[in-house]
């Protein structure tokens, strides 16, 4: 290296002086930059598009048609909805029958899930085939042929109301839907729902209390028997106070046949019945698989040291196992149930009349309004995704507390 | 470079003391012992055969004992002077199965879905066999040069001298495949950016990725699916209007990138901090860190993931039926309101014989996956 002729320029000491395009910070903001501006243009150019092709339909951009009156009927909705109530109302009437369809679906899946998942535990061999076999023809089939199959053959096939089979418990089954007993409002069924609400109250307070006892060391409640008495007692106990005396303080009607048809009690379309069918069927699979492989992820050890204390089976499972397997299924088994949901939106398929086949159906067929009802169909499930990651980030803190 | 392998050789097992004791496999007198060795399990057993009685005896009544085998219209599967149950109609689907197949694609010109199919399990083959040579080049031959192919095979445009087939005679099985194809080679890709973005250092091209995923995760396929079809050509330009199955590729295949972006992510993060410090260490810029250091192990740990995203995505492609797509339940849902078919079995017919067909497929590929997971799990605990 002869002198006077620097390879490289140092800077008043700062160490060597790189081109601006090879420091990695100016070229990550660079970088950025172009991500934002090719983002923000493709907006403004989708933007722009929007504007000239509404403007070419004569469609109006806005929310205002929500408050306008729909001239279509809904049949079989939470929600009641006749021809002149609003677009807006009727939404909320589909938004109302997916959250109740789902609901119910996620207790049938749930409780269908923990049984096949447990029975695929089964030192049993034939129990547990036929539940591995459940779970891998209902998970290797599409949910929409379910669907179909539910309702286009099983439904399909099922007798007319004159012929109704009769299920245990009063309920009739036909092709136009499944009918079960329901209550007539009256002051006893009143505090029976007064009841509920306060004896659940009253449960969240005793495990509270309970948690802060076992805390602090002393002997927890036994809230497993003391939780289903409260549940029952106190609603029963708050109709016979009001009623005087518990019988005909709780009046029910059943479902019979009325000439053609059945009358009385409650109907379930049979829409809806193929949906939660389908939907509960399908999502118990995955549910299965979550439970399996979170039982069995607890490791051995944990049970024969539960058996070294001296535990029996059923505390070592209670206490022991399904603590410690519950940790691994709840996060997974939320996203099971988002899963479920979304998937209720296949209720199009079969005609019942939920958020997406009221939405995409009638709202927008009769309104143009794409752009607006399929944003609004689209932020309502964001919403009930963002929060459910909000409940499952608080309840993975809080297990994450637990551990030391 | 030690020339000492990585891992042991595998040394035959010694005559004698160390010898392994035989491995005990669960013999049939003991498999059913434990159907009755205890009376909770007896009643279990009980149980289990009389629900498999009420379930498997219908369906194999339906599917084998009272299905029809042979006949040429819908008189052979109509219920006839015996009266009897009448089972699935399968001459039905042996008439239709053409049109379940490539829907109302030319018969003369069947052949090009015939050679793009082949093509396809050909190169499928290749990437996924996992002592096949050239792996990497198969992966590659799959994103570019075989969907060009396919898609001159298929649709013949001008210059290949091909007679040109409109995507609207495009039906059944094929359809299926060619959105399917479609959503995981686009899928793979735009997976991978949207993992690195999401795992970025800058801000922005983190925050973008993590829009896009959440946002096409939080929301059902079928609302993409309307988004594509009644949205999207109000986001061009008036008078363009993509084909209708391009649109609803376009949908396919970025929800499927977003759940492919989770899986993918799921690798990156598995992968111990020391290979992405060691990649730097050896003076890797971030793309040559990425492509020869960090994806290659981090993709090869999620094939599992990876394979069961593209089970959803073929299973989820039946929605398309709903936006009008002629994919093979479209295809089976008209043929069974056709005059020339109409039975009382039609439809259910139609209905065994795609459960059938999606069966086959997904169980396939959901074998392979649990294959590959015990392939990982064994190489990993090698190590």
């Amino acid at each position: 290296m002869k002198a006077g002729k620097p390879v490289r320029t140092y800077g008043q000491g700062r160490g060597p002086v790189i081109a601006w395009w090879g420091n990695p910070a100016a070229r990550a903001l660079i970088w950025q930059a172009l991500l934002a501006i090719a983002v923000i243009s493709l907006f403004v150019w989708a933007g722009r598009n929007v504007v000239t092709n509404l403007r070419a339909s004569h469609i109006t951009w806005g929310f205002g048609f929500l408050a306008e009156p729909a001239s279509f009927d809904i049949t079989g909705s939470l929600i009641p909805f006749r021809a002149g109530d609003s677009y807006g109302r009727a939404l909320m009437a589909g938004f109302g029958n997916t959250l109740t369809a789902s609901l119910t679906a996620i207790v049938i899946a749930t409780a269908l899930g923990f049984v096949v998942g447990v029975a695929r535990l089964s030192n049993n061999a034939l129990v547990a085939r036929s539940a591995s076999a459940y779970v891998e023809v209902l998970r290797n089939t599409p949910l929409l042929l379910q669907l179909l199959v539910w309702y286009n053959v099983v439904l399909k096939a099922l007798p007319g109301p004159r012929q109704s089979i009769a299920l245990p418990g009063g309920l009739l089954l036909n092709n136009r839907g499944l009918y079960g007993p329901w209550p007539v409002e009256s002051p006893g069924w009143n505090a029976v729902g007064a009841g509920l609400l306060t004896a659940l109250g009253l449960c969240i307070g005793l495990a509270a209390w309970s948690a802060r006892r076992r805390r602090e060391g002393k002997a927890a409640l036994t809230l497993w028997a003391i939780a289903p008495a409260v549940l029952i007692c106190l609603p029963l106990a708050a109709a016979w106070l009001t009623a005087g005396s518990l019988v005909g303080a709780l009046p029910v009607t059943w479902p019979e046949l009325r000439g053609f048809n059945v009358g009385g009690g409650v109907t379930l379309l049979p829409e809806f019945v193929a949906l939660v069918l389908g939907l509960s069927l399908y999502t118990s699979a995955f549910i299965a698989e979550i439970v399996r492989s979170g039982v069995q992820a607890v490791p051995k050890g944990q049970r024969e040291a539960g058996r070294a204390l001296g535990l029996g089976e059923g505390p070592i499972l209670r206490l022991i196992v399904i603590p410690q397997a519950l940790r691994l299924i709840i996060p997974p088994l939320t996203g099971q149930y988002l899963n479920l949901t979304k998937n209720s939106s296949l209720a199009v398929a079969i005609g019942y009349p939920d958020l997406v086949s009221i939405g995409a159906g009638p709202v927008l067929q009769n309104t143009g309004q794409a752009l607006e009802v399929i944003s609004l169909i689209m932020l309502i499930y964001l919403g009930l995704s963002l929060l459910t990651a909000l409940l499952m980030n608080w309840w993975n803190a809080r297990m994450a507390l637990a551990e030391r | 470079m030690t020339t000492t392998p990585s891992t042991p050789v595998k040394q035959p097992p010694a005559h004698g003391a160390l010898a392994r004791p035989p491995r005990q496999a669960p013999g049939l007198i003991q498999g059913l012992r434990s159907l009755v060795a205890t009376p909770l399990n007896a009643l279990l057993t009980v149980l289990a055969l009389a629900i498999a009685w009420f379930l498997l005896r219908p369906a194999i009544e339906f599917l084998f004992i009272d299905a029809v085998w042979s006949g040429h219209d819908r008189a052979a599967c109509l219920a006839g002077e015996a009266g009897g149950e009448i089972g699935a109609c399968w001459p039905y689907i042996a008439r239709r199965l053409g049109y379940f197949i490539y829907g109302q694609y030319p018969e003369a010109q069947r052949w090009r879905p015939n050679a793009a199919m082949a093509l396809c399990a050909l190169n499928i083959g290749w990437a996924l066999w996992p002592r096949a040579p050239f792996r990497g080049a198969a992966l590659f031959s799959f994103v570019l040069p075989f969907p060009v192919i396919a898609w001159i095979l298929l649709y013949g445009p001008g210059f290949s001298g091909l007679v040109a087939v409109p995507t609207n005679l495009w039906g059944g099985v094929l359809v299926t495949m060619v959105i399917s194809i479609v959503g995981i080679v686009v899928s793979l890709p735009l997976g991978v950016l949207l993992a690195l973005g999401r795992r970025s250092q800058m801000p922005v091209v983190r925050a973008a990725s993590t829009v896009f995923i959440e946002v096409m995760r939080g929301v059902p396929l079928l609302a993409v699916l309307f988004m594509a079809n009644r949205m999207l050509p109000l986001f061009l330009p008036p008078g363009v209007l993509p084909d209708p199955l391009v649109r609803v590729m376009v949908g396919v295949s970025l929800f499927a990138a977003a759940g492919m972006a989770e899986v993918i992510r799921g690798g990156l993060q598995a992968l111990p901090k020391g290979q992405y410090e060691a990649a730097a260490a050896l003076g890797l810029g971030y793309w040559q860190m990425m492509f020869t250091v960090i994806l290659p192990q981090a993709l090869t740990l999620v094939i599992p993931g990876i394979v069961n995203t593209f089970i959803s995505l073929f299973k989820d492609t039946t929605l398309v039926t709903v936006v009008g797509i002629f994919d093979l339940l479209t295809t089976i849902d008209v043929s069974s309101r056709d005059p020339a078919w109409a039975t009382p079995v039609t439809a259910s017919t139609g209905y065994a014989f795609a459960a059938i067909f999606y069966f086959i497929c997904c169980y396939a590929m959901s074998r392979y996956s649990a294959a590959m997971e015990r392939r990982l799990a064994a190489a990993g605990s090698r190590s």
